[in-house]
């Protein structure tokens, strides 16, 4: 398959902005279908130059009614500007209810936002395995600029990572002491906090809490992390908190370190591409082989352990080639 | 695009149009269905019938369900039907369940709505109605 500008027909629906198509093409890479593959490649040239911007935090901080009243701001603006929503899946059923949506407050005939909701189908990290694909396509479809909304993280849930531009991480007050903030994680992915619900009491002290975090962590040249306080209920703070990420933007293209974060998340990509890959063919391999599946048997008698059946697994990837 | 493959989850939504704001139904249904193995996006209460179809087409959904107290569905389910055609996505069906008279739901079923659930409907049976609905054997 090559990667021509024109594409399929749907690939061009997609770029030419068809909202339906852009919504199935989405239906296709999530569910990872044929007809993905030629999209994806398609379109990749005409990506890149949209900042993503992740939104991360605890459930409940109110990451969904930020993003509402920041895509307001932004259509103001002129921006046209796509949202994803992650919600996670459920482990037992494998059903989800992305319920994101219900904050989202956009007139219907508004076609510069496009918001799609995504379940984690097992995905840890806060993110699905697709959604960096996913927001490729909003880009592909005009959308200058995308929102990630994650999953309602937990300490280690970083996977927005590996896909944003700027990575936002909403908090609000009274979530513990600052030496919650010392702990490894979360903490350390923010390129903007945001402290919202500050119309709450003690929205002050978290915000001097954040500060000295900033100020005692590892600082990079010509950029302070901006801590914003922000409310929906009463609304405030939401245009410190774009001036705030714009101004993270800026930093990324005058220190020239957003080519090296793009390379780094891409290297991850697409050794990640390769692993799921492997992972998935050496699984089938394990439990269909017949000369293999011994070796499972061995290891299930205790005759053999997981780390000498992996070698010997390993080693058999090449031979059938 | 070609139909999807039979093992990607039934995307469904579940939304409330008209202003009654008792969503427990709605609720309850979204939870059996999730339980169900379904992706439920829930749209939640007081959605516009413009609304409620333009979160259908984004979110690229097999199956719409609406929730509806208010009595105002002889109104508004025949607009949400309209908007779909008018889209081309009058193929999506639309389930409903709420207070709905057996004459009105009867009407409703000839201009398209492919299900009506009452009161007293089993869980059970609103699932294997939407799962057929979604991918018809």
């Amino acid at each position: 398959m090559t990667s021509s500008a024109r594409g399929t027909p749907s690939t061009r629906a997609v770029l030419s902005g068809d909202r339906r198509a852009l919504a199935r093409a989405i239906s296709a890479v999530e569910n990872g279908a044929p007809e993905a593959d030629g999209i994806l490649r398609s379109i990749y040239p005409r990506t890149g130059r949209a900042p993503i911007v992740g939104f991360t935090g605890p459930l409940g901080v109110g990451k969904s009614s930020v993003i509402s009243a920041l895509v307001g701001l932004l259509r103001e603006r002129g921006r046209k500007v796509g949202v994803i929503a992650v919600d996670p899946s459920s482990p037992f059923s494998g059903g989800s209810v992305l319920g994101d949506r219900i904050r989202f407050e956009r007139s219907a005939d508004d076609d510069g936002v496009f918001f799609r909701s995504m379940a984690s189908r097992g995905a840890v990290g806060g993110v699905a395995a697709t959604t960096r694909e996913v927001a490729r396509l909003l880009e592909a479809a005009g959308y200058d600029l995308i929102l990630v909304e994650t999953v309602g993280s937990g300490q280690v849930d970083i996977a927005i990572r590996d896909i944003a531009s700027t990575r936002v991480v909403v908090l609000v007050p009274h979530l513990g002491d600052e030496v919650q903030t010392l702990k490894a994680g979360l903490f350390e992915i923010a390129d903007v906090f945001c402290v919202n619900k500050a119309d709450l009491p003690g929205a002050e002290v978290a915000q001097r809490d954040l500060a000295e975090l900033v100020s005692l962590g590892p600082q990079r040249a010509g950029f302070r992390i901006p801590i914003v306080r922000t409310s929906t209920f009463q609304p405030s703070g939401l245009e410190e908190l774009w001036a705030a990420i714009e101004s993270h933007e800026k930093y990324l293209d005058e220190s020239g370190s957003r080519l090296d974060g793009e390379r780094q998340r891409l290297s991850k990509e697409i050794v990640g591409q390769v692993r799921d890959r492997v992972g998935a063919e050496l699984s089938t391999r394990l439990e269909r082989d017949p000369s293999l599946r011994h070796l499972l048997d061995e290891v299930v008698a205790r005759r053999l352990d997981p780390r000498s059946a992996a070698d010997r697994l390993y080693k058999t990837r090449n031979r059938r080639r | 695009m070609g139909p999807k493959s039979k093992s990607a989850p039934i995307r469904v939504l579940i939304a409330k149009p008209g202003l009654d704001g008792h969503d427990r139904g709605a609720k309850v249904v979204a939870r059996a269905l999730r339980d169900a193995g379904m992706e439920v996006i829930y749209a939640g209460l007081r959605q516009t019938p413009e609304e409620i179809v333009r979160a259908a087409l984004e979110e690229d959904v097999d199956l719409i369900g609406l929730s509806i107290l208010s009595g105002a569905h002889m109104a508004l389910f025949p607009k949400i039907l309209a908007l779909l055609k008018k889209e081309k996505a009058g193929r999506i069906p639309v389930f409903a369940g709420g207070i709905i008279p057996d004459e009105d739901a009867r009407r409703l079923r000839k201009a398209g709505i492919r299900a009506i659930f009452g009161p007293g409907t089993t869980l059970d049976e609103i699932v294997r109605t939407a799962q057929s609905l979604a991918r018809p054997a």
